[in-house]
């Protein structure tokens, strides 16, 4: 007898629930989400595994960010990568080689290049990832993403001068992490698609651990991405973000 | 005359001698006259195909744009100026728009160029008029090299990306309505060829060129700001200078061969001038002074010159003609070098080169006959009866 108003209750509730969630702006469930993704600072250490036509390649690196406009990576591995520096401040980014010794300041043309043969560009690392700030958003439809809920989100460019000018993304309901995007062409054509194939909670934030970059034009498997360790609003010295730390 | 009927009896009656050395000498004679031919005829067949194809009657090129700098392209375009737009509209003009794209033929990454030109255009010896809509699709054109490396066939679809004026990417498919065979590879390497306003729309760049190249008949060059005129003297210095380049080259097989021949002619002098001393003594016993003498053994050298330019002018004409006519076959190789030469050189000969490479080397035959007869300008007429040199 307690049992059915129990699941009336709770029947009322998951309607109201699904009902906030159908309210939901997508413009506010991306601000959820930006807030969800960044922090003050982070120190993320990285495995890419590159899948070419005939074999792979793992590059390993530490990269240092403040904000979303510094950041600083050296590569661990392999050995012919080691020691190669990346330093990006706002809108520009250098790159050291050991090789070389040299430090060279990457032209606007060349951050369209990909990063280590990956399926990345610079740009794409580049990118202001508040994405509030450049796109606005719609909830298209719901789905289910490594068996958690997701609102499908369509982004579209509020500026001219983005690199895609459309998004898709799939938004874990209750971790507000992007589970998996398609970025598209102008045409609407596909050009990558981001897969998190996995989670991992760090300083009680839900963050990835590992995803798969592809771009659906190229032959392969894609890129690889996973984080072997990261920790959040960690202090960073200002020296970090310099070029002189770019030889050291 | 008589100097002259004197010196023709000597070399003929030496016999085999003097036909070995008119024969090597001949043989530098037509080698070098071939060699010259092949290099003018070269020059000529990459500088009228590149005219023909790339450079019509020179280029305006927009001020940011490089052709040994790709990554200028982004920026390498503008407003087509308002002084081009009659000749454009006269169709003495055609605007070329280039980006850079990429394409994945087999998943394989490729960089690419994009061009876009008018369809009805006549300055370039491109067939653009193959450019028409296809079922909505946008028509594209590459060459048989392009062709080759991407493993693309006509009425294939390809997508094409590349990057708006704005920096957002952008993809289609093209469909390649024609493959083209030419022999310039700047027009045909790793570039894909579309009509230039669907380029403009597809770029975001409308009214928009890269590069405006007006027919081979434009006289008057109007002044255009922010675009720079590259006349045929300096879009074809890059080619004349590779062309000096292995014209130098060649002359340093033709400068071995001539002094082998000469050689032949100095060491015939000199033996001839040793084993005629008694003979030398007679003529001058008899009342020829040595001035003479030295005249008559130069002339006899001489002769070799004058005899080897009519041998080879025997073997050499239907042989050089035949190869002008059917052209020299060039091994595939040859496609890569980054000349506009095609599959066979037709040597070019004009008169100059045939009369100044026989001047030459009857000059040069002349000098080396006389080297020798300076020894007779010391010869005494009673020694030179006894057979002894003074």
């Amino acid at each position: 007898m307690l049992m059915k108003p129990l699941c009336h209750s709770l029947c009322i509730i998951i309607s109201l629930l699904s009902l906030h969630a159908q309210t939901v702006s997508g413009d506010d469930i991306l601000m959820r989400v930006d807030r969800a993704m960044n922090s003050k600072t982070r120190i993320i250490t990285s495995t890419m595994v590159i899948h070419g036509r005939r074999d792979s390649r793992t590059v390993e690196s530490v990269s240092h960010q403040r904000g979303t406009n510094d950041a600083f990576t050296e590569y661990l591995a392999p050995a012919r990568e080691k020691g190669t520096k990346m330093l990006k401040l706002n809108d520009m980014l250098w790159t050291y080689s050991p090789s070389a010794d040299r430090t060279i300041l990457i032209s606007q043309h060349m951050l369209r290049q990909s990063v280590m043969g990956s399926d990345l560009s610079y740009e794409d690392m580049m990118e202001d990832p508040h994405l509030p700030n450049l796109y606005s958003a719609v909830v298209s439809s719901e789905d289910t993403v490594k068996e958690r809920a997701c609102w499908v989100l369509d982004l579209s460019a509020k500026k001219d001068d983005i690199a895609y000018y459309s998004r898709r993304v799939w938004i874990d309901k209750v971790r507000y992490i992007i589970l998996r995007e398609h970025l598209f062409a102008k045409s609407g054509k596909l050009l990558k698609t981001v897969d998190i194939t996995d989670m991992i909670n760090v300083q009680n934030r839900w963050t990835i651990k590992s995803a798969l970059y592809k771009d659906v034009f190229k032959e392969g498997k894609g890129t690889e991405f996973y984080i072997n360790s990261i920790r959040f609003d960690e202090v960073i010295p200002d020296h970090i973000f310099t070029k002189a730390s770019l030889r050291r | 005359m008589l100097m002259m009927k004197l010196a023709y009896r000597n070399i003929i009656g030496a016999g085999m001698r003097t036909w070995l050395n008119v024969a090597a000498l001949s043989f530098a004679f037509v080698t070098i006259i071939f060699l010259k031919g092949v290099y003018n005829g070269m020059n000529d067949q990459v500088e009228r195909a590149t005219i023909d194809a790339l450079y019509g009657g020179g280029q305006f090129w927009h001020e940011r744009y490089d052709p040994y700098d790709p990554q200028s392209f982004v920026d390498a375009h503008g407003i087509i100026p308002e002084v081009l737009r009659p000749l454009i509209k006269q169709k003495a003009a055609v605007p070329i728009l280039m980006r850079q794209g990429t394409i994945y033929p087999g998943g394989r990454f490729r960089n690419i160029l994009l061009k876009g030109i008018d369809p009805q255009q006549k300055i370039l010896a491109i067939p653009v008029s193959t450019l028409t809509d296809r079922d909505g699709t946008i028509p594209a054109m590459i060459g048989t090299r392009m062709a080759k490396h991407t493993g693309l066939h006509t009425n294939d679809c390809i997508t094409v990306q590349w990057r708006t004026s704005h920096g957002t990417f952008d993809a289609r498919e093209v469909m390649i309505v024609n493959i083209f065979k030419t022999t310039v590879q700047e027009i045909d390497n790793d570039q894909i060829w579309i009509p230039i306003d669907i380029m403009q729309k597809i770029t975001e760049l409308p009214d928009q060129a890269t590069m405006i190249i007006i027919n081979k008949e434009s006289k008057i060059i109007p002044a255009a700001p922010g675009w720079n005129f590259k006349d045929l003297n300096f879009l074809l210095q890059d080619l004349h200078s590779l062309v000096e380049m292995k014209s130098m080259g060649g002359s340093i097989f033709y400068t071995i061969l001539l002094l082998l021949a000469m050689l032949a002619i100095f060491d015939t002098q000199v033996l001839s001038i040793w084993h005629r001393r008694k003979e030398m003594g007679t003529l001058m016993a008899l009342g020829m002074t040595r001035a003479q003498l030295v005249g008559l053994f130069t002339l006899e050298g001489s002769f070799h010159g004058i005899l080897a330019a009519l041998v080879g002018a025997l073997y050499g004409i239907p042989l050089l003609s035949y190869v002008a006519r059917n052209g020299w076959g060039l091994p595939q190789s040859t496609d890569n070098f980054g000349f506009a030469l095609g599959d066979r050189i037709f040597p070019s000969y004009s008169l100059g080169l045939i009369i100044g490479t026989t001047i030459l080397v009857l000059v040069i035959t002349a000098i080396v006959s006389f080297l020798p007869t300076k020894k007779i300008a010391s010869l005494k007429p009673t020694d030179a009866l006894k057979g002894k040199m003074t």
